[in-house]
């Protein structure tokens, strides 16, 4: 047993990542001439410091969650599904559908309808691609990445030829009806008389990403099914001994993988936008492989790294807004986010893992 | 402490004044906690070939790695030809005289067998110039040594046997004087094992030093002029071959008393319980893997399969245990307990089979029977998690799967007793025990069992043995695949020979030889054909 104790592999190790993704974003910022130090102030304040600030940070972690669990799911069969984009934007045609045709007496059968809605059409979106790769061995990666672009075109007929309100000029589905609005955050907690900061976007769907996570996880580590991913996910020829079928098993983690990114548009779509635009995904699908990177694919991982970067597009946001550092820094610093904690991990793991074992090493000699 | 040179006769034997090839002074090596070598003293005089014997993890391979320059030691010195030496790579390795033939060969497979050769050691930027010398060095050297092989054959194109002789002649042409060989038989025929030792024979009688790798005793005894055993990474005798006896051996080897012959009385064969009629298999490029066979296994017998790897052994169990390779089309009968089974569509697969009633054992435990980053006690469920006794609902039963693996781990002697432990953390053996503990417990009407001794340790396959054969006598069916011909001869109750997909004959174990076996394996005939000689 020649590893690290836990808590070192799962927590120390990116935190020092995070730790040099911020030194050398500090560096650059440092180098166009602005103070690190006033930067990171803005970011914290902006995004942490007030309710107000909360607000938008866990609106976009609710995002992030549900396509980091996209991720995740498809990771544990195997598979890397880098479609979340297109998928969260067909999610948000479902949404869209629910919402418009069919008339809500109230926001919490909208609310399930558009779960079931949303995930139906997400999963839909990823179905072609899983069953090219279980039938045909088209690569997931490949047809996942090409289905964003028709998913992004699709969008756009839908919306000018189909949704569009008749004489507006806007490229968007009309305003959904007020009975389908979902409370917001602020009204949830005026509600128990804690105040706070008025028009955020996050709403009641961070909740249902919470109850994802802990769905997901009791997916993957307690049922028969996720025993079966996981197992089809290590070794496809072990599946197939112990009488796995590879098919069944793409075809149903895309799918739920699919529906997960799919329901990111509750958040956006029918808790935020209330109503269906162009580009509504905005690079979420994208953020949340990220995300199930850096949170090792699991679902308090992912809720984590969620979080945080909820806090660097929040911050990110507010940096644009009060300093003169530019706009394109805030992707500079995610990326450095994503690359050290993401590509370099073992850069920092494999020293860390070298410093426990000599540390181990020596506390048994010492006893001996 | 080691012996004094070669064997008594031996032509080059050399003089007595002359520095061991190989010295190794208390070499030590951690991984870790893990202490794979402890203190290894070694010596192997100049011309002799010398074997080293141990179970999985004794330390065998890490040896030779640090002196092949893969490893650095912790501590400890090295000796070549009478000169200390730090083997710092290989390059260092192969420029001291050092040779290495891999158990899995280090060859490109669509490269011929010249360019092979010289891959590495190319005298200039041109090509051209370097063939032609190799092709003249290769030439002298198989003459020299019995080692031809056609230098424009690629090496898709070779026998595993003629491969190997690639991995020796590269050796060679970069002028090694001492050759290691890990495992060098565990892939070739009887037959193609004896030219082997014929030729590490030459090569003795040439003056060089040989290192013979093996887990079987019977060719330490056959070709080694001394022997050294490992034991948990230490070097616990070297002795010469000439005055021990392989009971020794493998008291040395595992620390206790062995049995090496399988303890069992006369098989009471019933009624059929697999019955395979006209089995064929041909693959995803068309190729006819298996060819027509038909076969019988009764209830209460073991029925071995013996066979070159390679010849359909492998497809055959895979096709029987329910997951052919993709794209395989199969056609034929098979029968079991009387009834048919499906050979395609979606009741053709492992789940399905093993409701039938067939446990499996596969030849690649942890390609296959294991998934290795599952902790013990997942894998114990692995293949039945669908069954009432391991789920319930949609939900795996994690307790119920626990407390039968707990079980076990004890009954099966599994060590370390830790089902938390991934099935990778184990060493092969025990592996290996946590698959036949999980496929036997299940009583089976047939159990497919294929290498069910590859990479496992002497007390383990005493023990391993012993259950199947208990399988057997408690009215069950079981079909042996086995590249061990030893193995096969002393478990089974009626031999098959495969070859080229096909059975080329049956024997009894107990009035066959291996010999016989052995021709029947390289596809010759009972009767030879009229005019032949």
């Amino acid at each position: 047993m020649d590893k690290m104790p836990k808590w070192a592999d799962v927590v120390l190790t990116p935190l020092i990542s995070l730790f040099l993704a911020f030194a050398i974003s500090g560096l650059v910022i440092l180098a166009i001439g602005e103070s690190p130090w006033e930067a990171l102030k803005t970011m914290v304040t902006g995004a942490l410091g007030s309710s107000y600030g909360w607000g938008f940070t866990l609106y976009y972690a609710t995002n992030f969650i549900f396509t980091g669990l996209a991720v995740a799911v498809a990771y544990h069969a195997a598979m890397f599904n880098i479609g979340g984009e297109g998928q969260a934007g067909l999610g948000g045609l479902g949404v869209a559908m629910v919402c418009l045709f069919i008339p809500w007496p109230h926001w919490s059968l909208a609310l399930i309808a558009a779960m079931i809605g949303s995930a139906l059409f997400g999963a839909a979106w990823a179905y072609i691609p899983a069953i090219l790769q279980a039938k045909r061995g088209s690569h997931i990666v490949i047809t996942t990445i090409m289905f964003n672009f028709i998913a992004a075109a699709l969008l756009n007929w839908a919306l000018v030829n189909w949704l569009r309100p008749i004489g507006s000029m806007d490229p968007a589905s009309a305003n959904f009806p007020a009975s389908t609005h979902l409370p917001k955050i602020t009204d949830m907690f005026a509600g128990f008389g804690i105040e706070w900061g008025k028009h955020t976007p996050a709403n009641i769907t961070f909740f249902v990403a919470l109850l994802a996570c802990l769905a997901v996880w009791l997916l993957i580590w307690r049922t028969r099914l996720g025993y079966e991913i996981r197992a089809f996910g290590k070794s496809e020829s072990a599946a197939r001994y112990a009488g796995i079928s590879p098919t069944r098993i793409t075809v149903i983690a895309m799918l739920i993988s699919g529906g997960l990114a799919g329901m990111m548009a509750i958040n956006n779509v029918m808790g935020e936008g209330e109503r269906l635009i162009l580009n509504n995904v905005e690079g979420a699908g994208f953020i949340g492989i990220a995300v199930a990177l850096m949170g090792r694919n699991h679902p308090i991982g992912v809720l984590l790294a969620a979080l945080l970067f909820g806090f660097l597009y929040q911050g990110g946001g507010e940096l644009a807004l009060w300093t003169s550092i530019p706009r394109e820094l805030i992707i500079v610093i995610q990326a450095l986010v994503i690359l050290f904690t993401g590509a370099l991990d073992n850069m920092v793991r494999m020293p860390l893992e070298a410093f426990f074992l000599s540390r181990r090493r020596r506390g048994t000699a010492e006893r001996s | 402490m080691t012996a004094e040179t070669a064997k008594t006769g031996g032509p080059a034997a050399a003089p007595q004044d002359m520095p061991p090839a190989i010295e190794l002074r208390g070499i030590s090596k951690a991984f870790g906690p893990v202490q794979a070598n402890k203190d290894i003293n070694l010596t192997v005089a100049r011309g002799s070939i010398h074997g080293i014997i141990g179970e999985n993890g004794a330390g065998k391979s890490t040896l030779m790695s640090i002196l092949y320059g893969f490893y650095k030691p912790d501590s400890g010195e090295i000796r070549i030809n009478g000169t200390p030496i730090q083997i710092t790579d290989s390059m260092t390795a192969i420029r001291a005289g050092i040779g290495m033939v891999f158990q899995h060969f280090k060859l490109v497979r669509n490269f011929t067998v010249l360019e092979n050769i010289i891959l590495g050691a190319e005298d200039g930027p041109m090509l051209r110039p370097s063939l032609a010398r190799a092709r003249t060095r290769l030439r002298e050297l198989a003459e020299e040594y019995e080692l031809q092989v056609d230098p424009d054959e690629t090496i898709d194109e070779l026998s595993v046997g003629h491969q190997q002789r690639v991995e020796i002649l590269k050796a060679l042409y970069r002028q090694a004087d001492i050759l290691i060989l890990d495992e060098p038989t565990g892939v070739l025929t009887p037959a193609e094992a004896d030219h082997l030792f014929r030729i590490l024979n030459g090569l003795r009688d040439e003056g060089k030093t040989i290192i013979l790798i093996t887990h079987k005793l019977r060719e330490i005894m056959e070709i080694t002029d001394t022997v050294s055993v490992m034991r948990r990474g230490e070097m616990v005798a070297s002795v010469r071959t000439a005055e021990t006896s392989p009971e020794e051996l493998a008291e040395l080897m595992v620390g206790r008393k062995v049995l090496l012959e399988v303890d069992k009385s006369p098989a009471q064969p019933g009624t059929p319980v697999l019955e395979v009629r006209n089995l064929r298999l041909i693959d995803d490029e068309k190729v006819e893997r298996i060819r027509g066979i038909s076969f019988d296994i009764r209830a209460g017998e073991i029925v071995g399969i013996a066979g070159v790897s390679g010849n359909g052994q492998t497809q055959l169990l895979e096709l029987l245990g329910g997951f052919p390779e993709k794209g395989a089309k199969v056609s034929g009968e098979i029968l079991m307990n009387g009834q048919s089974l499906d050979l395609s569509g979606r009741r053709s697969d492992a789940a399905t089979r093993r409701a039938r009633g067939i446990g499996h054992v596969p030849e690649d435990r942890q390609d296959e029977g294991l998934i290795m980053d599952f902790a013990a006690w997942e894998n114990v469920a692995f293949g039945y998690h669908n069954t009432p006794e391991y789920s319930n609902g949609i939900w795996l039963d994690r307790k119920a799967i626990r407390t039968d693996a707990e079980g076990k781990i004890e009954r099966f002697d599994v060590r370390p007793p830790n089902p938390d432990l991934a099935a990778r953390n184990f060493s092969g053996g025990n592996q290996q025990k946590i698959v036949v503990a999980r496929e036997v417990e299940r009583n089976p009407d047939l159990l497919l069992i294929g290498q069910p001794t590859r990479g496992v340790d002497i007390g383990a396959i005493e023990f391993i043995h012993k259950r199947i054969v208990e399988l057997r006598d408690a009215g069950k069916a079981v079909l042996l695949v086995s590249v061990e011909l030893d193995e096969i001869m002393s478990l089974s109750d009626r031999i098959l020979v495969m070859f080229d997909g096909m059975i080329m004959g049956e024997r009894d174990p107990e009035t066959t030889t291996a010999g016989e076996l052995g021709l029947l394996m390289a596809g010759v005939t009972d009767t030879p054909a009229e005019g032949a000689a």
